[in-house]
């Protein structure tokens, strides 16, 4: 294939309008909640309203007897074929896992987990009669603060004897890719600089837009279950393995899906509950939740500490790092869990030469909403930690913070780099991205007016804050998954036929929602095979369609289903070669491709690839004994993952009087590789810029002391609009990935990966000088009004969590 | 989600929505704009088995020029409010604090009658109303009208002077024509409640503080009155650190909530920082 080297790429870089978006936003999309079949019942769930309770009786009696109600369940009346739902990365193999039931039985773990199920004629119905179940609770001590927690004196499920799950390590001298740390940080305490600081990573809650929905339609040969889902094939794997149906006889479908972010990536008791429910009353049925469920029952993201310490010399060398995390699932361990803190393991390093790594995550059991993934899942975090890290230290050594990451970080000419993580990263160039954001965003100029700013006492001070981030994406290299003991591979399957009318027909096994496949896709696809971008669609997010797949997250669909892509375009055009010689009665090896035509070497003959497609669908004049078919798949495994980096730059106004921080100005210069779709990229930065935004400033799902979600809605739960952000400066640069053919890499997650730190960076630089050190996110105006008032105080600066809150 | 059954009616005229209200007592409840009740009914937080309308009534709504004061009919919206020329002139502090009111779409639907009865201690109708001394009139069962001073019609948490079977028809606010007006509202992310707001409004004379009324937002149970310190303000010049030191005690005395934005101390401070910027902008412009 030469393709790319021939002729310019037509469709690769241009910034095409998203062909979904005309069915999106004029409301012509389809959405789980939108799916009405013939004789449907609804569910409405009951819901515990305690974080930890003995459930010691349950009168469905009235609600039965309500109008058009058709039954109610309860833990009581299910059997095996509900099945559990199941954790499918255990991290260690001595992790405690709790029986995840579909329904509690005798026991609640968190307020909003479902002790009973309605089934009903009407959405109203149900509801109503919902609120006819009498519980009776007797309500037990709840483990609720993480830091409590991991010291069990109350448990979050007394059967287990213990809250702490698993304890995950990697230690770069025991692996043999650095040095002890402990040696380092001893040297450095007697030689150098320590920086010691504990980071607090809030919990946030993923806040997609369409609340999740799920229909299960038990009639026909197959059971077919549409669910608002970011991951078709594992939900309909995990409904085989634990339910007893066999998987061809499950189609699982994600419809339209309105955003995810990690959210729902999920394999949910709701989905289960609607899927047993439908085989026992024989009738399609349907849940969608509420946004006051989804916000206690979807799983949340984040919630760690962060222990940290960091050694170097006086000059600024960073010698070592040792991190100490404690992590909280919720009540039970999700799907990938607790794995979502060891994908972080791999990323403290960052973009820096750290000679000596020690990580630890210990994983703990708490009576509140479980956690999982959320956009960046375990990258944000420990970007987070080691970007204020590297500010901290700089601090601390009176040095300028970029100055400080470059004598640090891994120089262009050094790559490929293996780290002390032991990963490879096979390009970028930090240096490039630095100059150009500093230009961009006028780094000397707004120091100036920072320092202007600070001289005359104005009480409205200027911070910049600084995110020098890489992440590891493109989930995932199976071997690695393997040795990581995750219960999957990490491929991607893609298929390509070519119809008889010369249209081509795509299914991949990523399943979008709301990132814009059908259009990114469509233009590779264009390029491949030379053929118009109209004329190409995207098939996703049903098992029966898209046949085989690992669905989307962890920014793996392009660089890892769009290479499945690439290779299994590739291999139409050669499959269409031997059919081209023989229409043009030429040798094979005389046939060249290029856009769209095979020609013969040195003449003007040639034929179209539709033409080609044509010529297969009659198969009248084909070669002898050739298979009437230039269809093709591919099924591709990363050999690597994929390391998009880039350079943020955030200055915020802190008005010192109420602490309100305001953003002044945000450039960031990401290196995603070549840029398939600009317009699609500068979205999802823009996206993911806001979500990390929300996390340094506004997001925070805190529970009470008695485990109820206090910012259970979005009067409390601050999720910030346009109105709130400003116009981004976003700019970027290009080394393209050496593993991939395309040299694409993720851009999904880079936004929320980078920005936190970059804010609370840029918060902690305009009061530095009055003496704060820290302050907990989510940075409120209360707090950081309160860590003023007590550096001016002459207090140490830092806040707690409930400081001012 | 879904609200519990109810029944429903629209009357036409005030008469029969009190006769309706007479008729169904404490299970019924009045519906203006929907954009605090529905929220309420919605999560299940209260379930009136009859809901009485009162979108039909026309003579509801409306601004006129009364002479003295303005006259708002309850059931206008937040929008009409906001942009109304008389409101504008007479009452900027209204216009200006209305304007703050969540997003369009709830303020296209949101009344301010609605508002003010609804009496959310963070809403902000009701500290401008109580800052220019507005007189709320009730129709009571019977057919008589009763007019209610602001001091008077704010009692507690979500509790005004209106009576159960009794509705708040119009809402006269005194003519304070030429005053220049602020609110100053605080908020972490846009079309959020007031964690504190501040309603000033100032004649000024030359430079100089004539005469000043300000009232709080969200500093407690009700809107607050800072007589005190409309007092301290009087012929003070409209400097910063005049003012400064004039609001400095605005706070006191007050219990304010807490809650995630910041607790009582934190919204006391906030007070008197809000309140001198108000103060300021409303004198100087
Ligand atoms: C997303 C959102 C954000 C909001 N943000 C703000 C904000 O920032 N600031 C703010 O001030 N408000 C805010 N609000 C509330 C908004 O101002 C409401 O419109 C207002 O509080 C209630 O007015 P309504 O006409 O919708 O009344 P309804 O919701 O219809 O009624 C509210 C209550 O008042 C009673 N009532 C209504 N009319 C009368 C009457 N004439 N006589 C007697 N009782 C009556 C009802 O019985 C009910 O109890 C917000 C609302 C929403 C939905």
């Amino acid at each position: 294939m030469t393709v790319t080297a021939d002729r310019p790429a037509a469709e690769i870089g241009r910034d095409r309008r998203r062909k979904e978006d005309r069915r999106l936003i004029t409301g012509s999309s389809r959405y789980t909640d939108n799916i009405v079949l013939p004789g449907m019942l609804h569910l409405a769930m009951v819901r515990s309203p305690f974080a930890h309770a003995r459930v010691t009786s349950i009168d469905a009696a009235e609600a039965k007897a309500a109008a058009n109600v058709v039954a109610v369940y309860t833990a009581a009346d299910l059997d095996e074929s509900a099945g559990v739902l199941i954790n499918a990365w255990p991290i260690t193999p001595d992790q405690v896992t709790p029986v995840h039931p579909v329904l509690a039985a005798d026991r609640v773990t968190f307020a909003g987990e479902i002790v009973a199920v309605v089934v009903a004629r009407s959405a109203a119905a149900a509801r109503d009669a919902a609120e006819l179940v009498d519980v009776d609770y007797d309500e037990l001590p709840a483990a609720l603060d993480l830091k409590e927690a991991v010291q069990d004196t109350v448990l979050a499920h007394p059967d287990l004897g213990t809250n702490k799950s698993a304890l995950w390590v990697f230690d770069s001298a025991a692996a043999g890719t650095g040095g002890n740390v402990e040696d380092a940080i001893t040297a450095a305490r007697a030689d150098g600089v320590v920086i010691e600081r504990e980071y607090r990573q809030n919990r946030l809650i993923p806040a997609f837009m369409e609340p999740r929905s799920v229909v299960v339609d038990p009639t026909g040969e197959q059971l077919t279950m549409w669910s608002a889902t970011q991951v078709p094939h594992i939900v309909r794997f995990a409904l085989a393995a634990t339910t007893g149906v066999p998987e061809n006889k499950i189609r699982v479908i994600a419809p339209d899906v309105g955003g995810g972010f990690g959210g729902k990536l999920q394999v949910t008791p709701e989905e289960w509950l609607a899927w047993w429910i439908a085989r026992q009353v024989h009738k399609p049925v349907k849940y969608t939740e509420t946004r006051s469920e989804s916000m206690i029952a979807a799983h949340h993201g984040r919630d760690q500490w962060q222990k940290l310490t960091l050694a170097a010399t006086k000059d600024g060398r960073v010698t070592g790092l040792k991190v100490e995390l404690t992590a909280d699932l919720g009540s039970y361990v999700a799907i990938v869990g607790g794995g979502v803190p060891v994908l972080g393991a791999f990323m403290f390093n960052a973009i820096y030469k750290i000679p000596a790594y020690h990580f630890a995550c210990q994983t703990v059991l708490t009576n509140k909403t479980w956690t999982d993934a959320y956009r960046g899942a375990g990258r944000p975090e420990a970007t987070f930690a080691i970007e204020r890290l590297m500010s901290d230290l700089a601090d601390e050594l009176g040095m300028d913070p970029l100055e400080l990451r470059e004598k640090n970080w891994i120089t262009h000419e050094e790559f490929p780099f293996t780290t002390v993580a032991g990963l490879e990263y096979d390009s970028g160039n930090y240096e490039a991205a630095t100059a150009s954001a500093k230009k961009f965003f006028g780094y000397d100029e707004l120091r100036a007016e920072q320092a202007r700013r600070r001289a005359a006492g104005d009480p409205v001070q200027l911070g910049i804050g600084i995110s020098t981030f890489t992440e590891m994406c493109g989930l995932a290299p199976s071997r690695v998954l393997g040795s990581l003991d995750y219960g999957a591979g990490g491929w991607e399957h893609a298929s390509v036929r070519m119809l008889a009318t010369g249209k081509v027909e795509v299914a991949t096994g990523t399943s979008a929602h709301g990132q814009g496949h059908e259009t990114a896709f469509s233009q590779i696809v264009a390029d491949r095979l030379g053929v118009p971008f109209e004329d190409v669609e995207i098939l996703h997010g049903d098992t029966q369609v898209s046949v085989k797949g690992l669905d989307t997250y962890g920014s793996r669909s392009l660089v890892v289903g769009g290479e499945a892509l690439v290779k299994a375009a590739d291999k139409v055009v050669e499959k269409a070669k031997p059919v081209a010689a023989h229409l043009l009665e030429a040798a094979v090896d005389d046939i060249e491709f290029q856009g769209g035509r095979f020609g013969v070497k040195g003449t003007d003959a040639g034929v179209t690839i539709q033409e080609v497609a044509g010529a297969v669908f009659t198969a009248h004049n084909l070669p002898d004994g050739m298979e009437p078919s230039i269809d093709a798949e591919a099924t591709y495994d990363p050999i690597n993952f994929n390391y998009p980096h880039g350079t943020h730059l955030c200055a915020v106004e802190v008005d010192t009087e109420t602490g309100q921080v305001r953003l002044r100005k945000y450039t960031c210069v990401d290196d995603v590789g070549t840029i398939v779709n600009p317009l699609i990229v500068e979205g999802q930065v823009h996206g993911g810029l806001a979500q990390g935004i929300a996390q340094a400033l506004y997001e925070d799902a805190v529970f009470d002391d008695a485990g109820t979600l206090v910012s259970g809605s979005f009067v409390d739960y601050l999720v910030p609009s346009a109105a709130d952000l400003i116009s981004f400066d976003a700019h970027h640069a290009s080394t393209p990935a050496t593993t991939n053919t395309l040299g694409t890499k993720g851009v999904g997650e880079a936004g929320t990966i980078a920005s936190t730190p970059a804010v609370v960076n840029a918060v902690l630089d305009a009061v530095r000088q009055f003496g704060v050190e820290d302050i907990v996110m989510p940075c409120s105006p209360a707090r950081v009004y309160a860590a003023i008032a007590a550096a001016r105080a002459g207090d140490t600066g830092t806040t707690t969590e409930g400081a001012g809150a | 989600m879904i609200p519990a059954a109810f029944d429903y009616a629209a009357p036409t005229t005030v008469d029969e929505a009190l006769a309706l209200l007479a008729e169904h007592g404490e299970d019924a409840k009045l519906i203006a704009g929907g954009q605090s009740l529905l929220p309420v009914l919605r999560l299940r937080l209260n379930a009136p088995e009859f809901v009485i309308d009162l979108g039909r009534i026309d003579a509801l709504r409306g601004v006129r020029d009364d002479g003295g004061a303005l006259v708002v009919g309850a059931m206008t919206t937040h929008a009409t409010v906001a942009t109304d020329p008389l409101i504008a002139q007479h009452a900027a502090l209204v216009s200006k604090a209305v304007r703050t009111v969540a997003d369009a779409q709830v303020r296209n639907r949101g009344t301010f009658g609605g508002a003010l009865a609804h009496a959310d201690p963070a809403g902000d109708v009701g500290a401008p109303a109580l800052a220019l001394g507005a007189q709320f009139v009730i129709a009571e069962q019977g057919g008589g009208r009763r007019t209610v001073d602001a001091g008077d019609f704010f009692v507690d948490l979500f509790e005004t002077a209106i009576g159960e079977d009794e509705l708040l028809t119009e809402i006269r606010i005194p003519k304070h024509t030429g005053w220049g007006a602020h609110y100053e509202k605080f908020v972490r992310i846009a079309q959020q409640w007031s964690i504190v707001a501040v309603a000033a409004t100032v004649r000024a004379e030359g430079g100089t503080i004539a005469e000043a009324r300000v009232a709080l937002t969200n500093m407690g149970a009700t809107p607050l009155r800072a007589t005190a310190v409309e007092e301290l303000l009087r012929g003070r010049p409209a400097t910063e650190d005049a003012i400064r030191d004039a609001v400095s005690s605005v706070a006191d005395g007050t219990s304010p909530p807490a809650d995630l934005n910041g607790d009582a101390d934190y919204r006391r401070h906030l007070a008197r920082v809000l309140t001198r910027r108000a103060v300021l902008t409303a004198a100087t412009g």
